[in-house]
C-alpha cells in the first residue's frame, strides 16, 4: 500500500519534471526562433521592427489580464502605469552614466518598482469600490498621471523626452516576456491566484471564507502595475523618444482590446492576441483607418457572444462546427 | 473682481452643458445600473448631425436642431437595443466593455466619414451679447442658460408628475416589482435612453456653438467630466446631476483661470477620486446597501 503511494508520488513528480523540461526546451527553441527571425532574411525590415512592440504588448496584455481576467475588475489606467515606468526608466538612463546593459537592467527594475508602488497607492483608496466606479477611478488616475507628466518640467512637458538610448532589442524583450508569463502563470496558479479568482466569482462569498478581499485586490493591482512599468521601460528605450500623448486613454483601451480578444482569464490567449493585434494593423497598412473600427467591433462582438441568450442558441444549434461554439466561451477556472 | 465674475459665469455656462450630459448618465445608471460610455460620443454625433443639416444640406437652424435631437434619441434607443439589451443578465464587466466598444465604434465611424482633421463650424446661435457694467455675457452663454433651464424644469416635471415618469422611478427602484405592477420595463429603459440621448443631442448643439470645431473625439472628454459631475452630485439623482454639473463647470473654469490650464483636468479628476473615497454616494445621492 505504502509502496503504491510512493510510486504515485514518483509518477507525479516525474510528470511535473517532464513538464518543466518541456517548458525549458520550449523557451530555448523560442529564443532561437526569435533570433533567426530578427537576424535572418525571413522577415522584411518592417516586420523585424515589430518584434519589440509585440513583446511589449504581450507584457502589457498579460499584466492587464491579471486585473481584468483573474480579479474581474476593469482597469482603464494601464497606460498610466506604463507611462510611469517609461518616464522613470528614461530619466534614469538619461541622467546616469553607467555601462549600457547594467544601466538598462537597473532602469527596468526601478521602472517596475515605481509603477508598482503607484499601483499600490492607487489600489489603497479604491479598495472600497467595485465594478463601474473602480473602472472610472482607474481612468481618472490615468488621466491625472498624464496631465501631471504634461505639466512637469523634468518630464519635458508636452514635448516629452528624446535622445533616450535605444537599448531595447529582441533579447531583452524575449527574456522579459518569458519572465512575465512565468511569474503571472505561477501567480494565478498559486494560493494567491485562487484567492483572486474566488473574489472574481463572488466577492461576498470569498470574504466569508476569510479571504482579505482588499489586500488581494491591492496586491493584484500592484503586480499588474509592476509589469506595466517594465513594459514602459522597454517602450521608452525602443524608439528613443517619449511623449505624454503616447499614453492616453486610447492606449489603455488598446491593451484592453488585446485582453478581450485573447480571452479574459487566459494568459495564452493574451499572448496570441497581442502578437496578432501588433502585426495586423501593420500588415493591413492600406486600411489603417479601420483599425479603431476593428477594435470597437472586437470589443462588442466578444462581449455579445457572452450574452446568456445567444450562448444558449449557439450551443443548441447542432449544425455549427465545434470551434465556433467554443469561441468566446467563458472558461471555468482555466488559465 | 470683474475677471472672477466673468470666469464664474463662464463656469456656469460650461457647467450647464456638463449638467445636461450628466443627466443622461445619471438616468441611465439609475435604471440600467451601467455607465453608458457611449454617452459622450452621442454629443459628438449630435454636433456632426447639426453640421450636416446646417452647412451641407442647408436647413434652417431651428429645423437642424430638432433633427439633431431626434437623431440622437433614435441613436440612443438603437444602441441600447443592439448592444446593451442582450447583456442585461450578463456580468457588469461585460456590459462595461461593450459600452467602451460602442464609444469606440461611434468615434471610428465618424473618423471614417468625416476624417481626423477638425472642421470649423460657426455657431448657429445669433444672439447679441449683454453688457452689465464692465461684464460681458455672450449670446451663446445666455442661450445655454435658457435651454438648460427649460430642459431641467421639463425633465423634473416629467419624472415627478407624469405616469411615464413614475414608471421610470419605479423601474429604477426595483425592476421585478415594477414588472409585477404592470410596467413595461423594457419600454421604460428604451425611453430613458431616448431622453438621455436627446439631452446629449441638446448638449452637443450647445457645446459645438461654444467651441465651433468638430472632431471625432470631441465628445470623449466632456463625457467623462460629465460622469464625474454625476458622481459628484450622487449618481441616480436628477437634482444631483444638475448641481454636480454646475459645480464642476465652475471649479474647472476657476482652476483654469487661477491655478493652471494644464492641471485643470487633473483637478477635475482629483475631485472624483476624493468624492469616491470620502462620500461614494455623492452630494445628494442615497446610500445603498448591497444585500447577499
Amino acid at each position: 500500500m505504502e509502496k503504491k503511494a510512493s510510486n504515485n508520488m514518483n509518477l507525479k513528480n516525474n510528470k511535473n519534471f517532464n513538464k518543466k523540461i518541456i517548458a525549458v526546451v520550449g523557451i530555448v527553441v523560442g529564443y532561437i526562433l526569435i533570433s533567426l527571425l530578427a537576424n535572418g532574411d525571413l522577415l522584411s525590415r518592417q516586420f523585424k521592427s515589430l518584434i519589440v512592440p509585440a513583446g511589449i504588448n504581450i507584457i502589457l496584455a498579460v499584466s492587464l489580464n491579471l486585473t481584468v481576467g483573474f480579479l474581474g475588475e476593469l482597469s482603464l489606467g494601464h497606460a498610466g502605469f506604463m507611462s510611469i515606468g517609461a518616464y522613470t526608466a528614461a530619466l534614469f538612463t538619461l541622467n546616469m552614466n553607467l555601462p549600457g546593459p547594467l544601466e538598462f537592467m537597473i532602469a527596468i527594475v526601478l521602472a517596475g518598482l515605481i509603477a508598482g508602488l503607484f499601483g499600490y497607492l492607487i489600489g489603497v483608496p479604491v479598495l472600497r469600490l467595485r465594478g463601474d466606479y473602480l473602472a472610472i477611478v482607474t481612468l481618472a488616475f490615468g488621466e491625472i498621471i498624464r496631465s501631471l507628466i504634461n505639466s512637469f518640467k523634468f518630464t519635458g512637458g508636452a514635448i516629452g523626452l528624446s535622445k533616450i538610448p535605444r537599448y531595447s532589442n529582441y533579447t531583452w524583450v524575449y527574456v522579459l516576456v518569458i519572465l512575465t508569463i512565468l511569474l503571472s502563470y505561477n501567480f494565478v496558479t498559486s494560493r494567491y491566484g485562487r484567492a483572486i479568482k474566488s473574489i472574481r466569482e463572488n466577492y461576498i462569498a470569498a470574504e466569508t471564507i476569510g479571504i482579505k478581499v482588499s489586500r488581494y485586490k491591492t496586491l493584484t493591482f500592484a503586480i499588474a502595475a509592476f509589469f506595466a512599468g517594465v513594459a514602459g521601460a522597454l517602450y521608452s528605450h525602443n524608439f528613443g523618444v517619449l511623449r505624454p500623448s503616447d499614453f492616453d486613454y486610447n492606449k489603455s483601451i488598446e491593451i484592453l482590446v488585446i485582453v478581450v480578444l485573447g480571452g479574459m482569464g487566459s494568459i495564452r490567449g493574451s499572448v496570441i492576441a497581442a502578437i496578432l493585434l501588433t502585426i495586423l494593423p501593420e500588415a493591413l497598412r492600406a486600411v489603417n483607418e479601420f483599425r479603431m473600427l476593428l477594435y470597437a467591433i472586437v470589443l462588442i462582438i466578444m462581449m455579445l457572444l457572452r450574452s446568456p441568450d445567444l450562448r444558449a442558441k449557439i450551443e443548441e444549434n447542432e449544425k455549427l462546427p465545434k470551434f465556433i461554439k467554443n469561441f468566446g466561451k467563458i472558461k471555468e477556472g482555466g488559465i | 473682481m470683474v475677471r472672477f465674475l466673468e470666469q464664474f459665469i463662464n463656469g456656469l455656462s460650461v457647467g450647464s452643458v456638463y449638467a445636461l450630459i450628466a443627466l443622461g448618465y445619471t438616468m441611465v445608471y439609475g435604471i440600467a445600473r451601467m455607465i453608458n460610455f457611449a454617452h459622450g460620443d452621442i454629443i459628438m454625433v449630435g454636433a456632426y448631425v447639426l453640421y450636416v443639416c446646417k452647412s451641407i444640406i442647408g436647413l434652417p437652424s431651428i429645423v437642424s436642431v430638432i433633427v439633431t435631437i431626434v437623431f440622437c434619441s433614435l441613436l440612443g434607443i438603437t444602441i441600447e437595443k443592439i448592444a446593451y439589451k442582450p447583456l442585461r443578465k450578463a456580468p457588469s464587466l461585460a456590459v462595461l466593455i461593450t459600452a467602451i466598444g460602442m464609444s469606440f465604434l461611434l468615434q471610428a465611424l465618424s473618423l471614417l466619414i468625416f476624417g481626423a482633421n477638425p472642421i470649423t463650424f460657426p455657431s448657429v446661435i445669433k444672439v447679441s451679447p449683454i453688457y452689465i457694467g464692465s461684464i460681458t455675457i455672450s449670446g451663446i452663454t445666455i442661450i445655454t442658460f435658457v435651454v438648460t433651464f427649460i430642459c431641467m424644469i421639463g425633465l423634473t416635471y416629467f419624472v415627478n408628475n407624469t405616469k411615464a415618469g413614475s414608471a421610470m422611478r419605479a423601474a429604477s427602484e426595483d425592476k421585478p416589482a415594477a414588472e409585477l405592477m404592470g410596467i413595461n420595463v423594457n419600454r421604460t429603459i428604451s425611453m430613458v435612453f431616448a431622453i438621455g440621448s436627446a439631452l446629449a443631442g441638446v448638449a452637443g448643439f450647445l457645446y459645438i456653438s461654444q467651441y465651433q470645431s468638430l472632431m471625432p473625439t470631441l465628445g470623449a472628454l466632456p463625457g467623462i467630466k460629465a460622469f464625474v459631475a454625476a458622481v459628484l452630485g450622487g449618481i441616480g439623482s436628477i437634482p444631483g446631476a444638475m448641481l454636480g454639473g454646475i459645480m464642476l463647470g465652475v471649479i474647472e473654469s476657476l482652476s483654469k483661470a487661477y491655478i493652471s490650464t494644464q492641471l485643470a483636468d487633473a483637478i477635475v479628476f482629483g475631485i472624483l477620486v476624493i468624492v469616491l473615497i470620502v462620500k461614494p454616494s455623492g452630494l445628494l445621492g442615497k446610500n445603498s446597501i448591497e444585500k447577499v
